[in-house]
């Protein structure tokens, strides 16, 4: 608890800025410190507690609440034409964005319409949740005002409910972690994500799956959030991780195995950044110009960006050739089914 | 019943003939009916004579469950790492080779069907496992939807005697059973207040379990 008190201070020059950390691509951002400059002087973080699921009200505004409650968890199922990989909006937002210092939306709400020195004018929130699909979610960013924007921005801001506005809420985007003793470093992170991640993850990070469908997120591969998004920013990451991770025991890795294994995790190929100029050293110069980018980077012998799949959805298998998948949805009756099925968790091919 | 017992001894018979089986030259089903003949007393006799557990007693089934959790389990229990008197001086008299045919015996049986619904499950317990609270996850992060299990590492929940569900979270909170992988229930259990445990176990119990083989493929590379 004593890191988690330490953060607290540094987090509220950061958190408005960072709001939904989880999608933000902080590449082309200066550094942290420089970033707070836009902000106006940030007194102590107020606290704030969203209003229960149940209190969602039963009207219309309610079930477009809903809405976004349903597209924010299942978000590939609920808006596939504008999503390209295998996460949620909840992988990186936990609690269906309800939990603080895991970037919670009630906290990003009441900081946006905010200056963001990568675009170079006042961001909405809106536009805000449109890199967030086009980056973390590896997709396409929806037109403003569709649907599926007003129902995110709905749920977001019933969830701010009775929040003041342009503040810091205590717990918004991620811890920002103190330099690690050590230089962060590939090799010891490999072994903290071996021991503490891959039992989720899998040992390549591609995700697990059982029953034909995904269980935990991949976090590297073509599944998973492209170069442009936030979480490709080593410090991000780490915060994300000492606050969250292993899910259900938080705040139990130390900040040095954080760093470590962020790093790790960061220096893996993912797609391409759609911002990709077709050079990698021209991309990263012009959107990843910071230490916290392993884009572009050299990782043994290997330059980070230089195979990276095309940003954007691929092709994939409708679920009907999926036949695990449709078994189990056709399982899921009151009864136990009939005949065995073979158990089929295993890690993404 | 005539049909279960069948099943049960379809799946002793592809046992005791696969050929891992045969290299461990253990009779599972003796033991479980009769006992290894060193201490250890019938599975069956607490268990069930189909692994089904008495949900009422609070004893698990073990049918259907994953044969690396239940091999790790009886090993908790003769190391005296995990808290049963009984189960600890079973497992004493169980030789390692016994250990592993059990445990594949058990995992290969259809688990029983879900307890008949009296009462719909409480909504607490429905939001625990399905959205989780806070930092608390839902159950089914790992466990499965339905808690029909994930791997070796997170089993089945699903139509496990409630009472059962309850002990075993008591025990995390206690420190009286080893927290499992990474410490994950021993960290989400001291998280739990009794009136959570109470309705999530109420839920699980309800729920419908999903045979599986024994032969599981959970990591390909």
């Amino acid at each position: 608890m004593n890191a988690r008190s330490a953060c607290r201070g540094r987090l509220a020059l950061l958190a408005a800025a960072v709001g939904l950390a989880g999608c933000t691509q902080h590449g082309a951002s200066p550094p942290p410190a420089a970033t707070a400059r836009v902000l106006p002087a940030a007194p102590a973080a107020v606290a704030f507690t969203p209003p229960p699921r149940r209190a969602i009200p039963d009207d219309a505004f309610g079930a477009v609440v809903r809405q976004g409650e349903a597209l924010f968890t299942r978000t590939g199922q609920a808006a596939p034409q504008f999503v390209g990989n295998a996460l949620t909006c909840q992988n990186c937002h936990l609690d269906a964005g309800r939990l603080a210092d895991s970037a919670p939306l009630w906290a990003a709400w009441v900081g946006y319409p905010v200056y963001r020195s990568k675009t170079g004018h006042v961001n909405t929130f809106a536009e805000r949740l449109q890199g967030c699909f086009r980056f973390s979610m590896n997709g396409k960013a929806p037109p403003l005002g569709d649907p599926v924007l007003v129902a995110l921005e709905s749920y977001s801001y019933w969830m701010a409910t009775g929040a003041p506005t342009h503040v810091t809420l205590a717990g918004a985007g991620y811890p920002i972690l103190p330099q690690p003793e050590q230089t962060p470093d590939r090799v010891r992170g490999k072994a903290v994500y071996t021991a503490k991640c891959s039992i989720c993850h899998g040992a390549e990070g591609r995700g697990r799956e059982a029953w034909g469908r995904l269980a935990f997120p991949p976090l590297w591969g073509p599944d998973s959030f492209n170069w442009g998004a936030g979480m490709g920013n080593v410090n991000l990451a780490a915060g994300f991780i000492k606050a969250n991770m292993p899910l259900g025991n938080g705040w139990s890795l130390s900040d040095q195995e954080a760093w470590d294994v962020a790093l790790y995790v960061d220096s893996q190929e993912r797609p391409q950044d759609p911002r990709y100029t077709g050079d990698v050293a021209e991309t990263r110069a012009r959107f990843h110009d910071t230490p916290m980018s392993m884009y572009g980077r050299v990782v043994d012998g290997h330059v980070l960006g230089s195979v990276a799949p095309q940003a954007g959805a691929r092709p994939r298998p409708p679920s009907a050739d999926r036949p695990a998948a449709a078994a189990f949805v056709r399982r899921r009756g009151r009864a136990a089914p009939a005949t065995p099925q073979p158990r089929t968790t295993k890690e993404q091919p | 019943m005539r049909t279960v017992r069948r099943r049960a001894l379809g799946a002793a018979f592809v046992f005791v003939t696969g050929p891992a089986l045969q290299a461990q030259g253990v009779d599972a089903v003796q033991i479980v009916m009769h006992g290894n003949g060193r201490g250890a007393h019938a599975c069956a006799a607490c268990h069930g004579n189909h692994a089904e557990g008495n949900r009422l007693a609070g004893i698990p089934h073990l049918a259907g469950l994953p044969d690396a959790y239940l091999t790790r389990q009886l090993t908790h229990f003769r190391a005296e790492a995990r808290d049963n008197p009984s189960m600890q001086v079973i497992a004493h008299t169980l030789t390692p080779a016994e250990i592993v045919a059990l445990a594949r015996y058990f995992a290969a049986l259809a688990p029983p069907p879900p307890a008949s619904v009296t009462a719909p499950p409480p909504a607490l317990g429905i939001a625990l496992a399905v959205q989780g609270r806070g930092a608390v996850p839902a159950c089914a992060a790992c466990h499965g939807p339905g808690g029909v299990g994930l791997g070796d590492e997170f089993p089945p929940l699903a139509g496990q005697s409630a009472l059962y569900i309850r002990r075993q979270l008591e025990a995390w909170q206690q420190g009286r059973r080893p927290p499992g992988p990474l410490g994950l229930m021993g960290a989400i259990a001291r998280r739990l207040t009794a009136a959570e445990i109470a309705a999530v176990a109420a839920y699980y119990e309800q729920q419908p379990a999903i045979p599986v083989a024994a032969a599981s493929s959970k990591d390909v590379p």
